[in-house]
């Protein structure tokens, strides 16, 4: 090997550029490309009709896109925010038990094994207005007597898949948040508790500042996730009814697809990854403020 | 004494009041998994009653069985998806731990130039979502002839798992102080010696955490599998669930046996990992 004149840190990191740079990225730079054409699947010649700015400009002024950009957004927005409030909740509450705590741990962690596409196929099940669960409940209790059509209406559909999601995703926050729970130094909360503060203000000015990287990891990764939300949406509704639950990518999956349409899919996918790093570096941004606060270091 | 008085109810209360929101929590947490493991011992008609059977009067392996069974009876060939999803998730698993583990060493012990870039770097690829990267890759794996192969899911997997572990273990080797594998150095070891003699062993059990996310992401992926995989040659569990839906109707009973058989696996892993994957994802992430 002394022949070698790469750098060790090159060569070990080697496997992994080279994997995702033929899987990754070769496609994207091909999908980038493709966004350029009028590139039908059903036409293979039609990738190299070069069409320039065409598929970019029909995308920006596409109002379907448009709204399925506001609801992914909408979507972002309700779910990060609802999930880091259960997920913070559900860490307290754990974090104050005293006995059985890792029974609850692991209870906690039971949404997090199932597959999206499991969670999408779960929800269709449970909100079915004919036989699903949260009908046959409503009923037996005597609340309603007509079937909810949770997944048929617009809004309750749009609730229904934010419920779904957030099903899955509390305990992302929740684990998280717990480990930071752990992580809190004592003599600070102890301090606060002599200088008298009530258990509100040593949580809102002690507990709480100390959770923010936790919680900023937690969105960051989570956000991601989100902002490419496919399987449970395409399972649970595909987009439907009458595209009121679509979202960024079951349109793109949907144009790319069924209309065979790649080159303007591939365009409209392009906007959608800088939407998913803008919320990334945003969030990272401020995990490293939070974690420069704390004096944890870079 | 009124104000002690007051002081003990609220704290009951507040006790009372702390168990029922656990519970509750919980319940939400729990019921619908478990209403699909009860759902896949019924038989059809008591999913499909009205009103519904609350007590479950009649709980057999129909599903199971039919599932199993030939293609006649309703059967989905699900033996060859679950050695499918088997094949590519571990190998596609041992590849990126490996991967992982030569990257994350790199990052944790050397420096060089542009490191921070090209961590982002990596890191970037993974806000790539599997429908995006299934046109492009649909398209070059056609060219290339591995639609619908074992190759070109595990390739796929490989790339998709690899900035994770080694963001992960890039983490848990940063816990193993320098110092440990220079004293075994100067002892004698090579470099390469020291590494599997000294810090593998530590950062092993973290190594295995990112080798179970890995495998779980393997195993439950379904955008990318749903466009690469076209038959029983290839297709994953997940794609196989869709067996169960024809135009108008879906084969509930059928479909929940299916999902157990996908969870079980999933369910024993991560109860092994779950020390270690708050510790990961903590040290990974925050201290990182």
């Amino acid at each position: 090997m002394k022949h070698l004149k790469l750098p060790p840190w090159l060569v070990l990191l080697m496997p992994a550029i080279i994997i995702l740079s033929a899987v990754v990225l070769i496609p994207l730079l091909l999908s980038l490309y493709s966004s350029f054409t009028s590139y039908r699947l059903t036409r293979p010649d039609s990738l190299f009709n070069w069409v320039g700015l065409f598929n970019y400009e029909k995308a920006v002024t596409d109002v379907k896109f448009w709204a399925a950009f506001g609801r992914t957004v909408l979507l972002l927005a309700v779910a990060l925010n609802l999930e880091m409030l259960f997920g913070l909740g559900l860490a307290l509450m754990i974090s104050k038990v005293t006995r059985g705590q890792r029974a609850l741990r692991t209870m906690m962690m039971f949404p997090m094994m199932f597959s999206p596409i499991l969670v999408g196929f779960q929800f269709k099940f449970i909100f079915n207005d004919n036989v699903g669960l949260v009908n046959n409940a409503l009923q037996s209790l005597g609340i309603t007597d007509t079937a909810i059509p949770w997944l048929v209406d617009g809004n309750l559909a749009m609730f229904s898949i934010i419920f779904a999601e957030i099903w899955t995703s509390s305990s992302v926050f929740g684990i998280l948040i717990l480990a930071g729970l752990y992580a809190i130094p004592r003599d600070p909360l102890e301090a606060a508790k002599v200088d008298g503060c009530t258990p509100f203000q040593s949580f809102r000015f002690v507990t709480l500042p100390f959770l923010m990287p936790f919680i900023y990891i937690a969105m960051a990764i989570r956000s991601l996730d989100v902002a490419r939300a496919y399987d449970i949406v395409q399972i649970m509704t595909n987009g439907g009814p009458a595209r009121r639950t679509e979202l960024l990518w079951t349109l793109i999956g949907r144009t790319g697809y069924v209309d065979a349409r790649m080159g303007y899919a591939n365009a409209m996918g392009y906007i959608s990854i800088f939407l998913a790093i803008f919320f990334t570096i945003y969030f990272f941004k401020k995990l490293t403020a939070a974690r420069k606060e704390l004096g944890m270091g870079v | 004494m009124a104000t002690n008085i007051n002081y003990q109810t609220r704290r009951v209360a507040l006790k009372w009041m702390h168990s029922a929101g656990l519970f509750l929590a919980m319940m939400v947490l729990c019921v619908p998994g478990l209403w699909i493991v009860l759902n896949s011992f019924r038989p059809t008609v008591e999913i499909m009653a009205k009103p519904p059977v609350w007590i479950p009067n009649d709980l057999n392996l129909d599903h199971y069985r039919a599932m199993f069974g030939g293609i006649g009876e309703g059967g989905v060939p699900v033996l060859t998806y679950f050695t499918n999803s088997l094949i590519i998730s571990v190998t596609s698993t041992v590849i990126a731990i490996l991967i992982g583990m030569a990257g994350g060493y790199a990052f944790a012990r050397y420096k060089f130039k542009f490191k921070g870039g090209i961590f982002v770097g990596l890191m970037v690829t993974r806000a790539v979502p599997g429908v995006a990267l299934s046109l492009p890759l649909f398209i070059l794996f056609a060219r290339i002839g591995i639609i619908d192969t074992h190759i070109g899911m595990i390739l796929a997997y490989v790339a998709m798992n690899v900035p994770f572990t080694v963001w992960l273990i890039d983490g848990f080797f940063r816990q193993v102080p320098p110092e440990l594998a220079e004293a075994a150095e100067i002892d004698g070891c090579t470099r390469w010696q020291a590494f599997w003699r000294v810090e593998f062993p530590v950062a092993r059990s973290g190594i295995a955490s990112a080798g179970i996310f890995a495998f779980l992401t393997s195993w439950n992926e379904y955008a990318l599998a749903s466009q690469l995989t076209r038959s029983t040659t290839s297709k994953t569990m997940p794609v196989g669930l869709l067996d169960f839906t024809s135009e108008f109707t879906l084969n509930w009973g059928g479909m929940c046996a299916l999902a157990v058989l996908m969870i079980i696996p999933a369910l024993i892993l991560t109860f092994l990992v779950q020390k270690h994957l708050i510790a990961g994802l903590t040290f990974g992430g925050v201290k990182g």
